[in-house]
């Protein structure tokens, strides 16, 4: 869906401000003057003085019916070859021109045709995208009274519409009412802001009595409010009803694009409609981003310019001084008569207007095909990566998507991966794996990396056997997972056993806790019966499903109460329970904690919390502290198992306790001023205290499979990865360990702020922190000390600053990996910015959510992670895959094929026209730089379509120097990309020289032999026809050899296309010359009558051939004899076939490859081999 | 059935492999036995094909005699130009050729010009070849500039190029005796049959103001103007040779060729040469000595490039597919 891009200026922690009950102290006060000047007539959007607002179509093209010739002309004339080879066109038609005018438009308008094609099938996309999005009907009230349905297109600002469940807001409305009689609705923003959790909106009260359909017939009122504007946290306006002046905050507003939940319908009032809505103007298109390798192409084309430019000068000196001094006595050209063009008598103006032929003739050295070949050529490797199968996900049917074809080969110099976390590392999927209830540990799955760690042990030939059972009986299970955010296993707790537990009543207070303290809303799933839960985190749900398994479950809220159904009693028959809800004291970052307090079914008042252990142990009365000793010892456990906890705790109020306390946080609640929250705070913090501990649960942040091995490879392919996460710093250091990016043994720099007010100081400080890491770096001897640094937004917030950013950068680079925890949006895509500019490498920026959205734009490749919901992500993104682990493929098979492809096509393509175009400049020389064409209109003409173009296109689609499974096993060989041995320019000259060589070789092999004497046994001497035939049968034959020697993966492909352009020249020429000679002139019969009987023309082509490619051969074999390269030493093993007859040696040089990296899944496992060894050893 | 549906999956399966970039695929690896057995090979294909070339060319016996000097009688040649456009004196001239080696029929007659741009784009252009071959049916000339037409009429055959036509003539005589030359098929016989009409003859050429070179027959169609046929196929380089007969006879060694030439052709305003050529031909075509020591180089070369890989490898031998060259095994490996 073409929506509009979030721009990354959200800071997460602004969408709290969603919350339920607060209400925005920003009033009317600047209402109806200037930016605020928006008026709305509710219900009437026929009236007459109604200004002409925009209407609700939105359309994302870039061109209309009309406005597209001319736009997309712009666009491909704004490249300056492109502009030029349009001079040369228009050039053409005067007699300036060497060529025939067919010879140089036909190119340039098919060059300029295919790409104008191109642009315009996207546009088409895009505009059926927004046809889908205008065509989409909602209920809208009409004049008759009834609501009918409309399309999204024809709603007006003023309509009233009606919202059913799951349906998106046709344009931003002011919420009237909704089927709650509270007016309260429930609104999913993942379009908007990547968030999945719920957000409440509510009704104003006085239009809460507009819940029917009936009820709007006479509903009239006007909202005064502000222009339209990109901010989506912020709204002013009011609205003018019955007589009376309300407030609008934000609360109030449905925004486009983000979806009704769990409420029947609502019905709202249209305020901003199409582009004037609020993510319309928030979209910004997507950067167009262009790969180094075509940047660096950019320079070689104006090296080229420059040659063109002199040797057009030296043409138009040569031309003028022959214009002058021989021109008078060539009397067979008629000097006398001589235009202008070739007067002797004016040299200059002869010179000046030759350098416009010459710079026409000589064009070849631009090559203008090079465009086009390498446009197919990226859309045929997109294509292919589009197909893989390897990185197609079959949960989702979701294959890996090239959304541009610009990057491939950027994909093959990443050097940084700057990652999000949630949803791209992890699931954002929290499995309920174990629990501590009353000083008893519950709960026998293993997590990942305990099951990764065992099953590495279970491959070692080394290991005793007791280890290996353990593995067994622990992979048997972990294959049993059926129940989405509960992974937990135990026989103590299930199936109602706990009943026969002696700390019974505490289990039972634990699952009580897990079941009522939270926000949660129950949804019952028709098909299956079971209740599943919309929860603000993923880890309050994962305890909603635990307790449900457990045998509490939730399944109903109303604005008071929560239910809890108990499956297993002591009566044996279920219960339902009732809990008023008498307070919820809500989580927030700062407090870390949630409370709520009920009253249960005997009206006891019970105060139930749930939160981090460092936060509940300090408010544990002296009895609560009966568990604590065991409790902690298991939360240590577990924090090293790479899990997420949190302790639980309760107290039981007495009725005038609570009473008291209640008055004292409702007078706080209600008072107004800028200490209300420090009173709300103050209030909550006296109940919170002398708590009973319970129990401390812990789930796992489900890692997305496969994500440890491809950070693990990834980092063997020598690519850095930074995490870039909202999280807080311990769950971020958590992930960290589960997905190897950290490990024990690393060395962590934790960089944090002081918290001191004066900023200054806390600048000091952090400067003090990175110095202070610096200097560790550098003293630490042990070459394999790895560093990991750890650092948080609002201390990034200042590192980012301009005077201390690249010393922060100087000590990131030198880390091996990199985690910045709790950074917003902007954030993400500042430190991309920073490594993007301040190291000069390729980064990579992978993300799901709209909040990596700047991130993905800003870094040199963008990769979204399809499948999940949200596509701004997506949209925003160049190459998106479903999952992480996919990145790898992408990244060490295609990206390293595609960088190769590239370099050595455009390599290729500068030798080839080099070799071509410089032939038409010698021969200048003997021609009195008169601008004639050794060759024939039509042999220059079919040189770049037919007969060189194929072969080099198979090579930029086609070419392997490894297979797919060796990258894989080898990924170092990734590195020759990010190094960029292949498109340097020692390697761009080379091959440029190659072509001077090349040019000199063939041009004077033919001239020589062709000078004067008769080339054949009946005594013809060879004319112009002859020698540029020859010429360029020498040309296609050298070029087309030098290409096979070039690849070194041949499919039948390839030999079509090589061998088949040679053959395609000679057919052309048996068809040219079968023309009449009108049509082909000298070259009628030529090659029947003149060239192929004649045995010099054989021989001269053979020797030109050879002659041209004995250097290059001479070159690379010297080179893979005594300078091989990565790939070449694994072609030879492959060749030789050792890696089948020595397996040995190929699994050994495999495990060596990976020894050099110091993060990665290997690392950690070998870590924690170490550490059970180390316990086994003590038990023996 | 079963074979279409075998059929049917064998294409299936070819485009899976295809679409997952695994076709099978020869991956020829230049191995050093590769690399010599290569460059031996084209070492012994060049120097004999070399040798073998070289030899056909020294058979080739060649005559060349410049005359465009010596053929101005002494007083003129101080002002060569006046004397050639100087109708009213005669131009014929007497030449010696001394045949210093047997020549074998047919021995070929060339004149060979030199600094004369034949291939400049101005003159190249100038020429209309549907005119040639369709004649005053067809009208547009305008390629032909600046010799299109005179006195209001289309000239016939327009263009420079076939208005600078070569107009020297040859005879030659042996012990007295005149020495037939066959002046037919010296043209291209596609030439003749295809490019120039055989309905077209030449019309309003060489006419008052516009006079070049050589006139032309208006009796004889183009396509047997043969002439005309060979100097419109313009020449690759300043300097080159056509063909002007043949002579049917052998020359014998210390034969002397006496020619009675036509001096008519202007080169001296521009400071050309004239010559006059005999040459036999072999398989080849004529003397061509480059052309066989080029194959020679080539195939030396070759051979070297064999010779210093085999040395090279006797003295610093590398394990192929060795895997201390592995990035990882290797020291200076950085990453």
């Amino acid at each position: 869906m073409a929506r509009g891009r979030i721009r990354a200026k959200l800071r997460k922690s602004h969408l709290y401000s969603f919350c339920l009950f607060r209400s925005s102290g920003s009033g009317g006060q600047s209402i109806g003057g200037p930016g605020f000047s928006r008026t709305v007539y509710c219900n009437e959007p026929q009236v007459l003085n109604q200004k002409p607002y925009r209407s609700n179509i939105i359309s994302t093209t870039k061109y209309n019916f009309f406005s597209f010739l001319p736009k997309a002309l712009y666009e491909q004339f704004h490249r300056v070859a492109n502009l030029y080879f349009l001079g040369c066109a228009i050039a053409s038609l005067t007699p300036l021109s060497p060529f025939s005018p067919v010879s140089m438009i036909a190119p340039l308008a098919f060059v300029v045709g295919l790409s104008m094609a191109k642009e315009g099938l996207e546009d088409w996309r895009r505009f059926m995208q927004d046809r889908e999005v205008n065509s989409r009907k909602v209920h809208v009230h009409n004049e008759e009274g009834g609501f009918g349905k409309k399309t999204w297109e024809d709603v007006r600002v003023g309509d009233v519409v009606k919202v059913e469940k799951d349906q998106f807001f046709p344009a931003d409305l002011l919420l009237l009412s909704s089927n709650y009689e509270d007016g309260i609705c429930y609104v999913e923003t993942m379009n908007l802001d990547g968030e999945t959790n719920l957000k409440a909106k509510k009704a104003l009260e006085a239009t809460l009595g507009l819940d029917e359909d009936d009820n709007f017939n006479n509903f009239k009122g006007i909202i005064k409010c502000e222009d339209p504007n990109p901010s989506l946290y912020t709204f002013v306006g009011n609205l003018e009803y019955e007589g009376k002046v309300y407030a609008i905050d934000p609360t109030q507003i449905l925004l486009r694009d983000s979806k009704l939940r769990n409420t029947e319908f609502v019905y709202g009032v249209v305020i901003f409609t199409g582009h004037d809505s609020k993510v319309m103007q928030n979209s910004t298109r997507s950067p167009s981003k262009r790969s180094r390798v075509e940047k660096k192409m950019d320079y070689i084309i104006y090296v080229l310019f420059s040659v063109l430019l002199v040797i057009s000068l030296i043409s138009s000196f040569g031309f003028a001084v022959e214009i002058k001094y021989s021109m008078p006595v060539w009397w067979f050209m008629r000097p006398q008569d001589a235009d202008e063009y070739y007067s002797p008598k004016k040299p200059v103006i002869s010179g000046l207007s030759h350098m416009v032929t010459a710079l026409m003739l000589y064009g070849y050295l631009i090559p203008i095909s090079l465009y086009v070949s390498i446009e197919v050529v990226k859309v045929l490797q997109a294509t292919f990566i589009n197909q893989d199968i390897q990185m197609y996900d079959e949960d989702t049917g979701i294959p890996a998507q090239a959304r541009t074809s610009n990057l491939n080969e950027e994909l093959g110099q990443v050097d940084t991966i700057l990652s999000d976390k949630t949803g791209t590392l992890t699931c954002n999927q929290m499995d309920f794996l174990k629990c501590s209830i009353a000083g008893i540990p519950y709960g026998v799955s293993p997590s990942e990396v305990e099951l990764a760690a065992a099953q590495q042990m279970a491959n070692d030939q080394e290991d005793q056997g007791e280890l290996k059972t353990l593995v067994a009986s622990k992979k048997e299970k972990a294959h049993k997972s059926p129940i989405k955010g509960f992974n937990f296993e135990d026989n103590r707790l299930m199936n109602g056993n706990w009943l026969k537990e002696p700390t019974a009543a505490r289990i039972m207070l634990f699952c009580q806790i897990l079941a009522v303290c939270h926000t949660a809303i129950p949804e019952l799933n028709e098909e299956t019966g079971n209740y599943t839960y919309e929860a603000e985190s993923p880890d309050e749900g994962s305890f909603l499903v635990a307790a449900r398994e457990l045998g509490f479950e939730f399944f109903q809220r109303t604005q008071s109460s929560v239910f809890v159904r108990e499956k297993y009693t002591a009566s044996g028959k279920p219960i339902e329970r009732e809990y008023k809800i008498l307070n919820v004291l809500e989580f927030t970052s700062k407090r870390k904690r949630m409370t709520v307090i009920v009253r249960d079914g005997e009206g006891q008042i019970l105060l139930l919390c749930k939160g981090a252990d460092s936060i509940i142990f300090d408010r544990l009365s002296k009895d609560g502290k009966l568990y604590l000793e065991d409790t902690t010892r298991h939360l240590n456990d577990y924090g090293e198992a790479g899990l997420r906890t949190l302790a639980l705790a309760y107290r039981k109020l007495e009725e005038s306790e609570y009473t008291a306390w209640n008055n004292e946080f409702q007078k706080a609640k209600t008072s107004i001023g800028a200490d209300r929250d420090a009173m709300l705070e103050n209030a909550a913090d006296m109940m919170e205290r002398d708590l009973f501990l319970v129990g401390a649960t812990a789930v796992e942040d489900k890692l997305q499979k496969g994500v440890p091995q491809c950070i693990d490879k990834l980092a063997q392919a020598g690519l850095k990865l930074w995490v870039l996460t909202g999280d807080k710093m311990e769950t971020a250091i958590n992930i960290g360990f589960a997905c190897s990016l950290l490990r024990q043994g690393m060395k962590q720099i934790c960089i944090t702020e002081s918290g001191s007010e004066d900023k200054q100081e806390v600048k000091e400080d952090i400067l003090k922190q990175i110095t202070n890491g610096l200097e560790m770096i550098k003293q630490e001897n042990d070459p394999h000390a790895a560093f990991a640094l750890i650092i948080d937004g609002k201390t990034l917030a200042y590192a980012l600053e301009d005077d201390m950013k690249l010393k922060f950068l100087g000590l990131a680079v030198e880390c091996a990996s990199v985690i910045c925890c709790r950074v917003s949006p902007k954030q993400k895509a500042l430190v991309t910015r920073l490594v993007k500019q301040g190291t000069g490498k390729t980064t990579l920026a992978i993300g799901d959510g709209a909040n990596d959205v700047g991130m993905i734009q800003e870094a040199d490749i963008g990769v979204g992670i399809s499948g999940v919901e949200g596509m701004q992500a997506v949209m925003a993104s160049d190459f998106s895959v479903s999952q992480f682990r996919f990145l790898e493929r992408l990244l060490v098979v295609h990206g390293h094929w595609c960088y190769k492809r590239i370099a050595q096509m455009i390599c290729y393509f500068f030798y080839k026209n080099i070799a071509f175009g410089l032939t038409l400049f010698y021969f200048e020389a003997f021609t009195g730089f008169s601008g004639q064409s050794v060759y024939d209109d039509w042999y220059m003409l079919l040189f770049n379509v037919v007969l060189t173009s194929l072969p080099v296109m198979s090579l930029g689609v086609f070419e392997q120097d490894v297979s797919s499974e060796v990258c894989l096993e080898f990924p170092a060989v990734y590195q020759q990309g990010p190094r960029n041995l292949f498109f340097d320019w020692y390697r761009i000259l080379g091959w440029m020289g190659n072509g001077l060589l090349c040019s000199l070789i063939i041009f004077f092999i033919n001239i020589i032999i062709l000078y004067d004497q008769a080339f054949r046994a009946e005594g013809q001497t060879a004319d112009l026809a002859v020698l540029g035939t020859t010429m360029f049968t020498c040309t296609v034959w050298s070029l087309n050899c030098q290409i096979a020697l070039t690849m070194s993966h041949f499919t039948w492909i390839q030999h079509v296309t090589i061998w088949g352009s040679i053959a395609a020249w000679y057919i052309f020429l048996l068809i040219y010359g079968a023309l009449s000679p009108r049509i082909s002139g000298d070259a009628y019969q030529i090659l029947v009558e003149a060239l192929a009987p004649a045995p010099i023309y054989w021989q001269t082509t053979l020797l030109a051939t050879i002659a041209c490619t004995l250097p290059y051969m001479a070159h690379i074999a010297y080179q893979r004899c005594f300078e091989p390269e990565d790939h070449h030493i694994i072609q030879e093993i492959k060749y030789y076939r050792k890696d089948v007859e020595d397996q040995h040696m190929w699994t050994r040089e495999r495990s060596k490859a990976r020894q050099k990296t110091k993060i990665g899944f290997t690392a950690r496992v070998d870590a924690k081999i170490r550490q059970v060894r180390a316990k086994l050893n003590k038990k023996q | 059935m079963d074979t279409d549906r075998e059929r049917h999956r064998a294409r299936e399966t070819a485009f899976y492999l295809f679409t997952q970039q695994s076709l099978p695929a020869c991956k020829p690896v230049l191995t050093p036995g590769w690399v010599i057995a290569i460059f031996l090979f084209m070492g012994v294909i060049f120097i004999p094909v070399g040798l073998v070339t070289l030899r056909a060319s020294h058979c080739v016996v060649e005559i060349v005699d410049r005359y465009d000097i010596d053929c101005v009688p002494e007083p003129s040649r101080m002002d060569k130009v006046s004397y050639i456009q100087d109708d009213s004196i005669p131009k014929n001239c007497s030449r010696f050729m001394k045949v210093h080696k047997y020549m074998k029929a047919p021995i070929y007659i060339y004149y060979q010009l030199d600094n004369y741009y034949q291939n400049h784009r101005r003159y190249v252009k100038s020429r209309s070849d549907k005119q040639l071959l369709d004649g005053q049916k067809y009208h547009d000339t305008s390629y032909c500039q600046p010799v299109e037409s005179n006195n209001n009429r289309p000239i016939v055959p327009c263009g420079l190029i076939a208005w600078s036509l070569f107009n020297d003539t040859f005879e030659f005589i042996r012990e007295g005796a005149e020495l037939k030359v066959n002046r037919k098929n010296i043209a291209w016989k596609s030439d003749r049959g295809h490019k120039f009409g055989k309905n077209v003859y030449p019309f309003n050429f060489q006419n008052g103001t516009l006079i070049g070179g050589g006139k032309l027959n208006p009796e004889i169609p183009l396509s047997d103007q043969e002439d005309l046929i060979v100097w419109m196929r313009t020449s690759a380089l300043p300097s080159f040779r056509k063909l002007y007969g043949r002579i049917e006879e052998d020359l014998d060694v210390d034969d002397v060729v006496v020619v009675n030439l036509m001096n008519n052709y202007n080169t001296y305003s521009f400071g050309g040469k004239k010559k006059l050529v005999l040459s036999t031909s072999s398989w080849l075509g004529g003397k061509n000595d480059f052309l066989g020591h080029a194959c020679v180089f080539v195939g030396c070369s070759s051979l070297t490039l064999a010779i210093i890989f085999v040395l090279l490898h006797v003295k610093y031998r590398r394990p192929y597919g060795d895997m201390s060259y592995l990035p990882w095994n290797r020291k200076s490996f950085s990453g």
